[in-house]
């Protein structure tokens, strides 16, 4: 009886596959003469673009920098009718500055959420993890603040920055000191820097090609980027008597350590930081205010309010009008996630595709791209070989760019002036 | 050199006085309540953002700020107690863990939401200035939050030694169930003493917020750095926060210029594992703790 009930069974199951494939195929025959002579209704959903940012932990401030400068360009992509003719739709999560969250940020956003396209977070820390998810599942990687070194050696096909390789960063820096004539040139410089893969590379560049041409290091620090009291790292720089100070810092670290030299009395002819200065009032304000930021210097990446770049004047004039403040204000990680926006438009427009794989084989094919942040071109790691570094400082309240000439709009200012 | 080490043991004092400010309303709490208050670097937060909102609006020095805000952050902590602590009857520690991580994220998310993720830092006269001793500049900011430590840490022990709530307190330390039975009002002591350990929050907030950059997320790096200074002083031990927290300041600062930054960190975790080693409930842990 038994067997009989699942001979019978075996034999509707058999039934009921052979019936299901025979329709798949008929379906598929059809389906294929059906496209044959009907017209393919235009795809008229969103393209969701996924993104993990920081709204909490270390890049906080940072996140939502770059949220502000994803969300100008959507707005701005949607406003002139969208890319390939579809809205632009950010899909975008917290990571808490976390790589562990990064990671399962990104493998949600491709697997759950389905997006279309993915853009970076902020920092290196966490671009390394997001892009190794995005390429397990063939996604282009385009982000605007992943530039440490470690980024683009792990033989990755699909991260491409479109910002200034970050060790380049201070590349101007060092040329500038070299142009200072003899009579007011240093002759030592401290340096100190977070074991951060954004800001190490740039400080260990300077170094190297500063110790080339003869300046004397009178102190070299690496300290962890959990650390908390920078006193002594201050200290030593003050005891080393130094008359420059470069230094591989965010925000907290340089104006701890401005503090402190403040309150040992210690006046570097020149001070230069990987980031921090370029952070406006936020800077300015931490630091006991304006006067205090005279003749402090900055790396910058290309992109300033002021700069004559693809869509630039557009972005700061919406910015303005969206969040307020001033141009001044306007931080330099709302460009870099403006222009990773750019570059994908026109990459997409160019093939008139958002596939992923044909999106990488364009960004590798050594076109050149517009964006805020000037001309972008990736050699075959991803970086951007056609950015240029400047140099700027801040000058009676106004961070302006000094050097190089053809860009500078004041003369650079060294010595510093004391502390107020 | 010789004068780098001075100054880095200088400085350590001073900074671990701040620290100790924070860890004691840690270390307070758990030693009457037995939980371990995850909530503490928020609160710190939140006490610097009182004081900057103040400041800001007000002009209120930050350091005469604390006449409000410490009354305020004191009746929040009473509120927690009632609302979030005191429904916990099983398995407090481990549970308080995660409430009190629940109370972190929803300060910071509030916090966030309010002033945004812009770093800011707390502004007075003294906190860049500084006086010179010898050939060391020693900065009013630090003077001023050991000062303030010492006495805010005397005035614990005064009312912990020398009021009839300190016996209360010190009862329900050394034995919650005793204490219950021989008529102390265990809930009024537990919420009181929330209420004085956010307090202090407060105060540390202060002295963190003038030393450093602070954002709604600062509290992640302040809580473990707290939560390292009670282990090595010992649970529920205020000497032990003191005195761990001066160590943990000391060692680190020398370490960081005799040697490297780098080590600084791990030659103070060698020295907390050689203690626990040696001495598993930390410098003055719980049954020293609970003789105070």
């Amino acid at each position: 009886m038994k067997l009989h009930y699942f001979a019978r069974l075996r034999k509707v199951l058999f039934a009921s596959i052979s019936a299901g494939l025979i329709l798949l195929f008929v379906a598929a025959c059809g389906g294929s003469s059906t496209a044959s002579t009907t017209p393919t209704p235009a795809n008229t959903t969103p393209i969701k673009i996924g993104i993990s940012l920081s709204f909490s932990g270390d890049f906080s401030a940072d996140g939502q920098a770059f949220q502000q400068g994803y969300q100008l360009w959507a707005n701005d992509i949607n406003k002139a009718g969208g890319l390939l003719g579809r809205q632009v739709q950010l899909d975008i999560v917290n990571d808490n500055s976390s790589p562990d969250q990064v990671q399962t940020n990104y493998q949600t956003l491709i697997t759950v959420h389905k997006d279309d396209l993915v853009f970076g977070p902020f920092s290196t820390l966490l671009t390394k993890p997001g892009s190794v998810v995005a390429s397990r599942y063939g996604y282009a990687f385009v982000e605007g603040a992943g530039g440490g070194p470690s980024v683009f050696t792990r033989g990755l096909h699909n991260v491409f920055d479109v910002s200034l390789p970050v060790a380049n960063n201070l590349v101007a820096f060092a040329h500038y000191l070299q142009t200072l004539p003899s009579s007011v040139r240093p002759t030592s410089i401290a340096y100190a820097t977070e074991d951060d893969p954004f800001t190490q590379p740039q400080v260990d560049t300077a170094k190297t090609l500063l110790e080339q041409e003869g300046f004397k290091t009178a102190s070299y620090q690496v300290y962890p980027a959990e650390t908390t009291d920078y006193n002594p790292i201050a200290d030593k720089m003050i005891a080393s008597g130094a008359q420059v100070v470069v230094v591989g810092t965010l925000l907290p670290d340089v104006s701890a350590f401005i503090q402190r030299f403040k309150q040992q009395h210690y006046n570097p002819q020149g001070l230069i930081a990987t980031a921090g200065p370029d952070q406006g009032d936020q800077f300015t304000k931490a630091i006991g205010g304006v006067a205090s930021a005279e003749g402090i210097m900055v790396p910058n990446g290309g992109w300033f309010p002021q700069a004559n770049t693809t869509g630039n004047a557009q972005m700061v004039q919406e910015y303005l009008a969206k969040y307020g403040g001033t141009a001044a204000d306007i931080s330099s990680d709302v460009a870099e996630a403006y222009a990773v926006g750019q570059v994908v438009q026109q990459a997409a427009t160019k093939i008139n595709s958002i596939d992923n794989t044909k999106l990488i084989a364009e960004l590798h094919s050594g076109a050149t791209f517009d964006s805020v942040q000037g001309p972008v071109k990736f050699d075959d790691t991803g970086q951007n070989i056609a950015a240029t570094a400047y140099l700027f400082q801040w000058q009676k309240g106004n961070l302006v760019p000094v050097y190089p000439a053809n860009v500078a709009s004041a003369e650079p200012v060294y010595p510093k002036a004391n502390w107020p | 050199m010789a004068n780098l080490i001075l100054g880095a043991v200088i400085t350590g004092i001073l900074t671990g006085g701040v620290y100790a400010l924070m860890a004691s309303g840690l270390t307070l709490i758990f030693g009457v309540m037995e939980i371990i208050n995850i909530a503490q670097g928020a609160l710190v937060i939140l006490g610097a953002y009182l004081s900057y909102w103040l400041q800001a609006n007000y002009h209120v020095d930050i350091l005469i700020g604390l006449l409000i805000t410490m009354p305020i952050m004191f009746f929040l902590g009473v509120a927690i107690e009632w609302v979030f602590i005191r429904p916990l009857k099983i398995n407090r520690t481990m549970l308080s863990i995660l409430v009190t991580f629940a109370i972190a994220m929803i300060i910071e998310g509030v916090l966030t939401n309010r002033v945004g993720a812009d770093y800011v830092e707390l502004n007075a006269w003294y906190v860049n200035a500084s006086f010179k001793i010898g050939n060391y500049y020693l900065p009013y900011i630090y003077v001023f939050g050991f000062v303030l430590s010492v006495i805010l840490l005397i005035g614990l022990y005064l009312l912990l030694y020398r009021t009839k709530f300190g016996y209360s307190l010190r009862a329900s330390m050394q034995n919650r169930t005793a204490a219950e039975l021989i008529g102390i009002d265990i809930e009024r002591v537990s919420a009181i003493t929330f209420g004085i350990g956010v307090a202090l929050a407060a105060a540390g907030g202060v002295a963190f917020g003038a030393t450093n950059l602070f954002n709604p997320g600062s509290h992640y790096d302040l809580i473990s750095r707290l939560l390292v200074i009670i282990v090595l002083g010992g649970l529920g031990s205020l000497r032990g926060a003191l005195i761990a927290s001066i160590a943990m300041l000391v060692i680190g600062d020398v370490t960081a210029v005799v040697w490297s930054p780098v080590w600084s960190s791990t030659v103070f975790f060698i020295v907390l594992v050689a203690v626990l080693v040696i001495r598993p409930q930390g410098l003055f842990g719980q049954t020293e703790g609970r003789k105070q």
